[in-house]
């Protein structure tokens, strides 16, 4: 109990942190958006006057009074989920643009991801425990491989090969243009066929790391005296294989699984604006080459925030799968 | 008849890159039914090695190349997979020498029991976790371990506890004999002494056969029936307990026993021994302790020595326990 007080206090401390971080960072870049914007307008030539200057303050809301009063004011709109509107999408507000592309990533980078752990891991597994063997040297060579290949290069070549030369999935996009996303099954299955290359490409690009992982840890944790002492004691293969050591060989890579769990809301930049996909990745892609400052902000505040929330749930997590962290 | 016999037990350790060395050669012993047997010997000597070979637990890179460990009757070099699993209860046990670390981490003590108790039940024989209580305390009891010991996780357990814990385990399989590869070596003197002492307690009770593998002769000559004195991979002496200390036959044993003090003598003169152990991986005629031994003769340099009976034991010697030779007929006595 005191383990789980201690975990939520720094959580939330942690989270304070991002968010004043977020907050001082913009404040302590060099320029600003309405030099960006003055900046961009004296490029087509323009004479800049000083009204021309102020409407675009105005426009971008640019801040007035003390640096405490906006602090004040930019923890108030965070809790209202207020991110202003962006440069990108005029229309909409930042809340509205982000709260649509986050369940299109949510769904693929973090099925793939939860794909790619569990495949990985049962590999390295079976690997780790046929150390040495032909079983072993197939499954590591296999991973080697996949392992350098540049996830973008890989996207590239399957929407060459399989949507462009064969024509069996949809050139770019997340679901077919013309269609409003809703929850229908004909619009899921479009939705489906529109993911599985990005899919594809995210998950066999990251499963070697599943791989290596949890064969090494295998190997180590094979190297234990209590896997000696366990075969001593004649304890069943199975048993040995999987409670001693799958079991004990898994511990490191849970850390390493919510923090990849926690990079899900990041998106894939690379993957997503190669197949144009609509979630957070292409949003963030979209933001930064528009100089679109109150997108960036929120991006990397939700960014940050679900990777706080992703530690600590597997803080939490730990504790029950390791009993040594709660002394 | 006795319960372990093995004859010409040889190990190598073959890394698929690297150098072989053979870390047994040719052992030949026999282990009586409840006898205490110790195994003595410096660092590397290969006695761990051959304690694993006696009880199959030799793994890549080391691998039995000769040799046949007939135990209980059964030629139990050659089993394999299920069998020899089955074989590990009744048959042989071994408590490991940083039996700290022999527990795994994350199962607590009780879990532990069950694990064993699952592995070897017999079609209808219960193991609930009641059963399962039952037998953890009446373990642990043996030990001098309380049940609430069942519960906890092994990082909350001391070293001598946990070393405890895992003798209890070792006696779970009721084996018949318990080969204990330097059971006290990671704990301090106090804690070395009391676990000693359970350790002589429960094969007086249990009249199990112990094998004691040790680099401490103070602690062998002080639990066992018989010690086995091994250098450079070959068991060179082999006598009762008691005839040790007073008479031993092999210069290698007489300057390990010089090695040790009188801890009632008024000025204590600790001997070593010059130079250092073979090269394992070399295999050089004559006795290996030719290089480092006062009485080496012309014979020693190139006649390795057999085990030969000597008075009530055995000793690999060409001076102390000369063969007599066929071409001259007599014997060089002493």
């Amino acid at each position: 109990m005191r383990y789980v007080l201690r975990k939520v206090a720094l959580f939330v401390l942690t989270v304070w942190a991002a968010v004043t971080l977020n907050f001082a960072l913009p404040r302590l870049m060099p320029g600003s958006p309405v030099d960006a914007a003055l900046s961009k307008l004296a490029a087509t030539g323009q004479q800049i006057t000083n009204a021309q200057r102020k409407a675009i303050e105005i426009q971008l809301g640019a801040p007035h009074g003390s640096l405490l009063g906006q602090y004040w004011d930019y923890l108030k709109n965070i809790a209202q989920l207020k991110f202003g509107r962006s440069y990108s999408f005029p229309t909409e507000t930042v809340a509205h643009t982000i709260g649509k592309a986050l369940p299109w990533t949510l769904v693929l980078v973090g099925a793939t991801t939860i794909f790619a752990f569990i495949v990985g891991t049962v590999l390295g597994v079976y690997a780790g425990w046929r150390r040495g063997t032909r079983a072993d040297s197939s499954v590591t060579i296999g991973a080697t491989f996949f392992a350098g290949v540049p996830p973008f290069w890989l996207g590239l070549l399957l929407l060459y090969a399989l949507a462009y030369k064969l024509n069996w999935f949809a050139i770019k996009g997340g679901y077919t243009p013309g269609l409003t996303p809703n929850l229908s099954l004909s619009f899921l299955s479009d939705a489906a066929q529109h993911s599985v290359l990005p899919a594809l490409t995210l998950a066999i690009t990251t499963l070697s790391g599943w791989v290596f992982g949890m064969r090494n840890n295998m190997i180590n944790v094979l190297g234990e005296d209590y896997i000696t002492f366990a075969e001593a004691n004649g304890l069943r293969t199975r048993t040995i294989a999987l409670l001693y050591t799958a079991r004990n060989a898994l511990l490191p890579n849970v850390t390493s699984f919510g923090l990849s769990l926690g990079a899900v809301v990041g998106g894939s930049v690379l993957v997503e604006s190669v197949f144009s996909y609509p979630g957070l990745g292409n949003l963030l892609y979209i933001a930064v080459t528009n100089h679109d400052f109150p997108l960036m902000q929120a991006l990397l505040l939700v960014i940050c925030l679900s990777m706080l929330v992703a530690i600590f749930i597997v803080d939490l997590l730990y504790a029950r799968l390791d009993p040594r962290v709660l002394r | 008849m006795a319960l372990l016999s093995a004859s010409g037990v040889n190990v190598v350790y073959q890394p698929s890159r690297g150098q072989r060395i053979s870390a047994v050669r040719d052992v030949d012993l026999s282990l009586e039914q409840g006898e205490f047997v110790g195994l003595v010997g410096e660092s590397g000597c290969g006695k761990s090695t051959l304690g694993f070979a006696l009880t199959r637990m030799l793994r890549p890179p080391a691998r039995l190349e000769r040799g046949q460990i007939i135990f209980d009757g059964v030629d139990v070099s050659s089993l394999d997979g299920e069998e020899l699993r089955r074989r590990r209860r009744n048959g042989f046990a071994l408590v490991l020498q940083s039996g700290m670390n022999a527990l795994n981490p994350v199962r607590t003590v009780g879990r532990h029991f069950g694990d064993i108790l699952k592995a070897h039940a017999e079609p209808g024989e219960k193991h609930s976790a009641a059963a399962v209580r039952e037998r953890g305390t009446e373990l642990l009891g043996k030990v001098h371990l309380d049940p609430d010991v069942l519960s906890r996780f092994p990082h909350e357990l001391s070293g001598g506890m946990r070393q405890r814990v895992s003798i209890a385990l070792a006696l779970s399989l009721e084996p018949q004999l318990i080969v204990f590869d330097e059971p006290t070596t990671a704990l301090d003197v106090i804690v070395q002494g009391a676990v000693m002492q359970t350790i002589k307690e429960l094969q007086r009770e249990h009249k199990f056969t112990a094998l004691l593998i040790s680099h401490d002769l103070g602690v062998v000559l002080e639990s066992t029936d018989r010690v086995l004195v091994m250098y450079a991979g070959r068991i060179v002496e082999d006598q009762p307990s008691r005839d040790l200390l007073t008479g031993p036959h092999h210069p290698y044993t007489e300057a390990l026993l010089s090695c040790y003090g009188d801890p009632r003598a008024d000025e204590v003169q600790l001997g070593e021994i010059p130079g250092s152990p073979p090269d394992l991986s070399l295999s050089e005629p004559g006795c290996p302790f030719t290089p480092r031994c006062p009485l080496a003769e012309e014979v020693c340099h190139t006649v390795d020595p057999p085990l030969t009976i000597l008075g009530r034991g055995r000793a690999a010697c060409h001076v102390r326990a000369p063969l007599v030779s066929v071409e001259s007929g007599a014997a060089h006595v002493r």
